[in-house]
């Protein structure tokens, strides 16, 4: 079969960007340590979900001396919590999120970041995200999911560590009592 | 230009039949275009906050419209077309038989009336029929069983035309049993074999899960099964949709140059590469789920890499072949030779934009595959700016500039104006260099798609360059141009059909290519065994994944997860529909 010398140029070009591609996504993954979404995060029963240890009562517990666990449901239309409160973290924490969906599929997006995710029912992703600095995020979902789709939106609170100890520490009196 | 074979009769004057079979294709597939074209400047206005003329929860009934009518109906319609057209140029004889040729063209209209009737009745308030669940009718967001059933039968009638295209093949082989298959058929034959392979994910869905959960008959599904089983489908439609495209770019646009094709056997490889690669890559789609392990993400992205190795090597043969046309027309040097194209014939030119523009898509899909890059744009804006660049221009501009060549084939009538066809191509690309563009830009600053409101309470998009208000300006305005281009091409091509008859509408004849197939090996044809390795990588690629997903996700239907959305009591609606449905496709056939 005769192939022209440009075109055999072009398809090794073509090859040399292919691979190149690979490499830096897998350099990505293996030498920057940057995690994908995937099935880490576990199942839970989607008609059950109320009476759900974590997801039944959702929100931040501390699991470590810098570390977070966020409990976060996605149903029509709000984020809980995120939507009739804020979620609130301390500024330079690790936080893990386990996102899942109550009635459809819904996303979970920190607006302006790579903070993004599918919020599947029966299906819990799990991700870790770090916050630095004070301030605030935006939380949108970002898949269709029903009528009211656009007005499904949330924030996060990122607290000075001090500030959030007091709350957190209120919460739990609350929750006790 | 080549006039060696130009007393060849018409098309139409050859195979009357198959004429009549692709212009009603076509009718189908431009009422659609205008309709899912509306829809769409309602939605540009709408999003950007420009014009309100529908609530907002209307929109998704419009947005599902336009999504189905133009890349289901428009797209799939406009393939059969050309398809249809092809099978029977390239192999020279007719279809085997012209009743099974409007048969399937009666159950692919029915099924695509049906599911249109279903996403419609969205904007009748007490109807009780609805679809507002979008293209990709994930569960459990649930529609009518009319439109899970519409689109079983469209389906089913798409297979169809596939064995019709199959039994001509079969025909021209016991005739010619040594010849090598004419490149155009070659094309059409692995297209549809891929095709076969791709639909069993969305047919297992739709008939083993959607329609009887929508009829009641099941309580629930599993959503990440159903999802997955979308996506096995998903990417390769998307070659569907381009795969006509590309046979139009290598078979007609370097003759519309004033050239020929560059090389016939490397267009077979590239056809058989997309056979082999379109299917195991639809995981791309998915990877931002859970429920999915990060290696069988790693597997469907390496996957899509090498899938752009087919899209590149059309790009070269593309260029490569317009160059050669335009140096035949006298053009000389580096790059003056485009000076010597023929820009004022609006079948070449809007091939020749929508290549350019699939160019920056294809880049801006590169993006898109790369599994950790794409965490910042999925489900953004960004991604409707990609595939309005692809399937919405490579594609649909390819389809209207092959309208102006081709229809005029089809009904022996001249092209009514080409300076308004030229006119309607520059439309189409400035439209969508402005809208394209924006969205992108969109999709950075963290815009979601499929939003009617992307206006929220507590935060504002912020973008480095230029202000968001900007953005909303030019993707309102660059819809408009889009709408206008097709009022245009829709007033020309309805002009066209009803034009007075000519002996010699266009110059129909195709040449031959520089390099013929004669050189290459023949198991280049050996259709089976593409078709065998096509299924192993299938096998290879989705059996983990799909076993982890019902073993880990509560079975095949999920464990009894409660209908949220409405859920439709009138079944006997549907059984009515269905009657009239057999009915009207008895009326076809008889």
């Amino acid at each position: 079969m005769e192939i022209h010398a440009y075109e055999k140029l072009w398809l090794a070009l073509a090859l040399v960007l292919i691979v190149g591609f690979i490499g830096t996504i897998t350099y990505g993954a293996a030498g920057a340590g940057i995690e994908m979404i995937d099935d880490k995060g576990g199942t839970v029963d989607p008609a059950t979900l109320d009476d759900h240890p974590k997801f039944g009562d959702p929100g931040i517990e501390k699991t470590g001396e810098n570390s977070y666990d966020v409990y976060l449901v996605a149903r029509q239309f709000v984020f809980e919590p995120g939507t009739s409160e804020p979620l609130r973290v301390p500024a330079g924490s690790t936080v893990t999120f386990h996102v899942t969906a109550a009635d459809v599929i819904h996303g979970f997006d920190v607006v302006g970041t790579n903070a993004n995710t599918m919020a599947i029912p029966g299906q819990v992703a799990e991700f870790t995200v770090r916050f630095e600095e004070p301030g605030e995020y935006g939380i949108v979902c970002n898949e269709y999911c029903g009528s009211g789709h656009h007005v499904m939106e949330g924030s996060i609170v990122v607290m000075e560590q001090s500030e959030f100890d007091s709350w957190y520490a209120e919460q739990n009196q609350e929750g006790e009592n | 230009m080549a006039t060696a074979a130009g007393n060849e009769p018409l098309f139409v004057e050859r195979f009357p039949d198959e004429a009549a079979v692709a212009k009603a294709n076509l009718l189908v597939a431009f009422v659609a275009l205008g309709i899912g074209a509306f829809f769409g400047l309602v939605q540009a206005l709408h999003r950007t906050d420009i014009l309100r003329i529908i609530d907002s929860a209307d929109y998704y009934t419009l947005l599902t419209g336009h999504g189905v009518l133009l890349a289901i109906v428009f797209t799939i319609f406009g393939l059969a077309a050309f398809f249809h057209w092809a099978t029977a140029r390239s192999l020279d004889q007719p279809a085997v038989s012209t009743l099974f040729s409007w048969a399937w063209f009666g159950l692919m209209t029915t099924g695509s009336l049906l599911a249109s009737v279903a996403i419609l009745g969205g904007l009748v308030p007490n109807l009780g029929i609805s679809a507002d669940v979008l293209f990709t009718f994930y569960a459990p967001l649930q529609a009518h069983p009319i439109f899970y059933i519409g689109l079983a039968m469209f389906i089913v009638g798409t297979w169809l035309s596939g064995a019709d295209w199959f039994l001509s093949y079969r025909a021209w082989r016991e005739d010619n049993p040594d010849e090598r298959i004419p490149l155009q058929a070659f094309m059409v034959l692995t297209t549809m074999i891929m095709w076969y392979i791709a639909t069993v994910g969305v047919a297992v869905s739709v008939v083993f899960f959607l329609i009887p959960w929508s009829l009641g008959l099941i309580e629930s599904v599993n959503p990440l099964l159903t999802r997955t089983l979308f996506w096995f489908f998903g990417h390769p439609i998307v070659y569907f949709w381009l795969m006509p495209a590309y046979m139009m770019w290598y078979t007609v646009l370097p003759k519309l140059a004033g050239g020929r094709l560059f090389s016939d056997p490397l267009a077979r490889v590239v056809f058989l590469l997309f056979l082999l690669l379109s299917t195991p890559v639809g995981i791309h789609h998915q990877y931002l789920d859970p429920g999915i392990a990060e290696g069988f993400k790693f597997i469907a992205m390496t996957n899509t890499m090498f899938l752009l190795l087919p899209s590149l090597l059309t790009a070269f043969t593309a260029v490569a072949s317009i160059e050669h046309g335009a140096r035949q027309r006298g053009g000389e040097g580096y790059l003056r030779w485009l000076g010597a194209l023929p820009w004022r014939d609006p079948a070449f030119a809007g091939m020749a934009f929508a290549g350019l523009i699939f160019a920056a898509g294809g880049f801006s899909g590169m993006i898109n595959a790369g599994m950790n890059i794409n965490y910042l744009i999925h489900n953004s804006l960004w991604v409707p700016g990609h595939f309005h660049m692809t399937v919405g221009t490579a594609v649909a501009l390819t389809f209207m500039a092959a309208a102006y060549w081709l229809v005029p084939q089809l009904t022996g009538t001249k092209l009514y104006s080409r300076p308004i066809g030229l006119l309607q191509v520059v439309l189409w690309f400035v439209g969508m260099v402005f809208m394209s563009n924006a969205m992108h830009r969109a999709g950075l600053a963290g815009i979601p798609r499929r939003t009617a409101e992307p206006q929220y309470q507590n935060f504002d998009f912020v973008t480095p360059i230029g202000s968001i208000f900007e953005l909303r300006v030019q993707i309102a305005f660059g819809g408009l141009l889009l709408f206008l281009s097709v009022v245009l091409f829709l007033f020309n091509m309805l002009l066209t059909a009803f034009g007075e008859k000519s002996e010699r509408p266009v110059d129909e004849f195709l040449p031959a290519p520089l390099s013929g197939p004669e050189g290459s090996p023949r198991v280049l044809d050996n259709l089976g065994l593409w078709t065998g390795i096509a299924v192993v990588l299938v096998i290879l690629a989705y059996t983990l994944p799909i076993a982890g997903i019902i073993q880990n996700g509560g079975g095949l239907f999920g464990g009894g997860l409660p209908v949220p959305v409405t859920v439709f009591p009138d079944v006997e609606l549907v059984k009515t529909v269905l009657a009239g449905a057999l009915a009207a496709l008895a009326g076809v056939l008889l």
